[in-house]
């Protein structure tokens, strides 16, 4: 349905998106996420034709975004970042005003159809400019529900709602999905993972992840992260241990009795770290494997600096000391 | 054309909850209305029928200094709300943004306009024979005519500048220039001094219109401002798109 292929979006000198490319098929979710600045209100804006691309190629149900914008704008909702609304007219005016530019017909009854969608009824006859924040929020998904276009994209939907109105949008999102195909922006990374199908993160202008949820989760909770748990205090020593244990990659101390190490999918070092440290004389507490959670895996491919130089010296072999 | 209508519709009412509108739709009727009376009064002093250009002279330069303050928002408005980017992701076409706008500012001074007939009606009570039809409809149409033109370099202006207050005193200065712009022709030789004079607003309205002759050319002249203004304004929208 979308298809996007190395789009370049330059601001003057500064590039926002440098060649990125993905597709979407018709009837996925997909979470666009991503740190502040990475450009994902940047590609939403070019695929709903505000902003034309520098370079690269989109096309939205077939229809190329330069050749046939009109057309594009026809099959998409958007609800933009900073949700523009025209604070002089009611909530009713204002969606049969957005409705009159889509051409929908009888209108009335979907204005009132949509309005009941995002809980929004009885404000109807109230004045946009007297909504609060997650009103507002609610009635700019409601004029990009309006046509029912076959995409939606939507910029950071939830942001700004109370707790059982993020449940309600998302659930209308999942709803919606069921037909047709949504691109949507979210920092919260649990809703990414409950709402979507897919989930595309973006980094600097570039993809640094393209994977299914249900992938994502199994890989998530893959066995190769480990927490050990030891008596005593003599954590360090115990870290230098494991860290020259085969098939360990990466040690981190949690605690003075505590520390996470990371071992190769490809051979499970857990075992050999086991004996090693019974055989060294510590008292083995606790050996279990953490589940790396999305959280950690956005921060570690976001990470501004890939890591501390000091450490980055002995590649492989990683003893890291977090001060807590 | 529906969309045309809607945006226009739009920003015909929105001008009736503006107070800039307001405000000047009022400026003009009251300065008018002041000059009004005090020319009835200095022409029953003198024993002189006064007509129409004593309504119609301060009516143009009026216009011309207030109309920026009702167009400067059109557009300009939008783009720093950021209604802009729902507009020009629906699907509506750059040059019936640009002719909404235009139409539905047009049909304002319009309102503004009707309203002003006020004076040729108390003026004809006024004066005996009555007031001379002939000039009552030329000066309004030229005055017409000029509004549309106004609107459009209003309108073409708030779309270029991201400011209202940029694009007021934008608008002021080209409306200015096309009012004086001819006053240098005798200076000048034969060729460019009657281009000078072509581009003049005011010639195409004091020696015509103003004097109760209709002439294909101001018509065309006007026309042909008001296009080219709405031209531009589509370009900007376009170009807005491009950066
Ligand atoms: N209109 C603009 N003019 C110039 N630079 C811009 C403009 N809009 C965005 N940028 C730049 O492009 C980059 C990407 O911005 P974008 O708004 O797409 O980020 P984002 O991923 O949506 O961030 P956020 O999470 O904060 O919404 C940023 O470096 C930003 O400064
Ligand atoms: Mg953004």
């Amino acid at each position: 349905m979308i298809h996007v292929s190395n789009l370049i979006k330059d601001y003057g000198k500064r590039r926002a998106i440098n060649n990125i490319s993905f597709d979407i098929n018709n009837g996925e979710i997909v979470g666009f996420l991503g740190p502040n600045g990475a450009g994902k209100t940047t590609t939403m804006r070019i695929l709903t034709t505000y902003l034309p691309p520098t370079d690269g190629e989109v096309e939205i149900g077939g229809y190329n975004i330069l050749d046939n914008s009109l057309e594009i704008r026809r099959i998409v909702g958007y609800m933009p970042e900073t949700v523009p609304l025209y604070s002089d007219m009611t909530v009713f005016e204002y969606l049969m005003y957005m409705a009159g530019l889509r051409n929908i017909k009888s209108a009335e009854t979907r204005v009132t159809e949509v309005l009941e969608l995002v809980s929004l009824t009885s404000r109807a006859d109230g004045y946009i400019g007297k909504l609060s924040k997650g009103m507002r929020q609610r009635l700019g998904l409601a004029q990009a529900l309006l046509h029912k276009p076959k995409v939606l994209i939507l910029d950071e939907p939830t942001i700004g709602l109370d707790p059982a109105q993020i449940i309600e949008v998302r659930n209308l999102i999942r709803e919606i999905g069921k037909e047709h195909t949504v691109l949507l922006s979210t920092h919260i990374l649990p809703e990414a993972q409950q709402v979507c199908d897919r989930i595309l993160i973006i980094n600097k202008g570039q993809i640094v992840l393209d994977d299914s949820t249900e992938r994502l989760q199994t890989h998530l909770t893959g066995a190769n992260r480990v927490m050990l748990k030891i008596r005593g205090h003599e954590i360090e020593e115990a870290a230098s241990l494991v860290a020259t244990t085969p098939g360990v990659t990466f040690v981190d101390i949690k605690e003075d009795d505590l520390l996470e190490f990371e071992c190769s999918a490809a051979e499970d070092a857990r075992p050999l770290v086991a004996r090693t440290v019974i055989n060294a004389g510590f008292d083995l507490l606790e050996l279990k494997t953490v589940s790396m959670s999305l959280e950690e895996i956005f921060l570690e491919l976001t990470r501004d600096e890939p890591l501390a130089p000091e450490f980055n010296e002995t590649p492989g072999l990683d003893v890291e000391i977090e001060g807590r | 054309m529906r969309n045309i209508w809607l945006i226009a519709r739009r920003e015909y009412h929105h001008y009736f909850i503006s107070p800039i509108a307001y405000a000047v739709a009022f400026a003009i009727l009251l300065i008018l209305g002041i000059i009004f009376y005090a020319n009835i009064v200095g022409a029953m002093l003198q024993q002189i029928a006064p007509g129409m250009e004593i309504v119609f002279g301060p009516l143009v330069s009026l216009l011309i200094f207030t109309t920026p303050a009702i167009t400067m928002r059109s557009i300009a408005e939008e783009n720093k709300m950021g209604t802009l980017e729902l507009l020009l992701t629906a699907p509506v076409r750059d040059w019936e943004i640009i002719l909404g706008k235009w139409l539905g500012g047009f049909l304002f001074l319009g309102t503004v306009l009707l309203a002003t007939w006020l004076y040729p009606i108390v003026l004809n009570q006024l004066v005996s024979p009555g007031i001379e039809q002939g000039v009552l409809v030329s000066g309004y149409l030229g005055i017409v005519m000029m509004s549309a033109a106004i609107i459009a370099i209003g309108v073409a202006t708030s779309s270029l500048f991201g400011n209202q207050i940029a694009a007021f005193f934008a608008t002021e200065g080209i409306l200015l220039l096309l009012w004086v712009i001819g006053a240098p022709s005798q200076a000048m030789g034969m060729m460019g001094g009657s281009l000078l004079r072509y581009l003049d607003m005011s010639e195409h309205f004091y020696p015509t219109f103003y004097r109760g002759i209709v002439e294909v050319q101001d018509i065309i002249y006007f026309l042909s401002l008001t296009f080219l203004a709405l031209f531009i304004g589509k370009i900007s929208i376009e170009v807005r798109r491009w950066r």
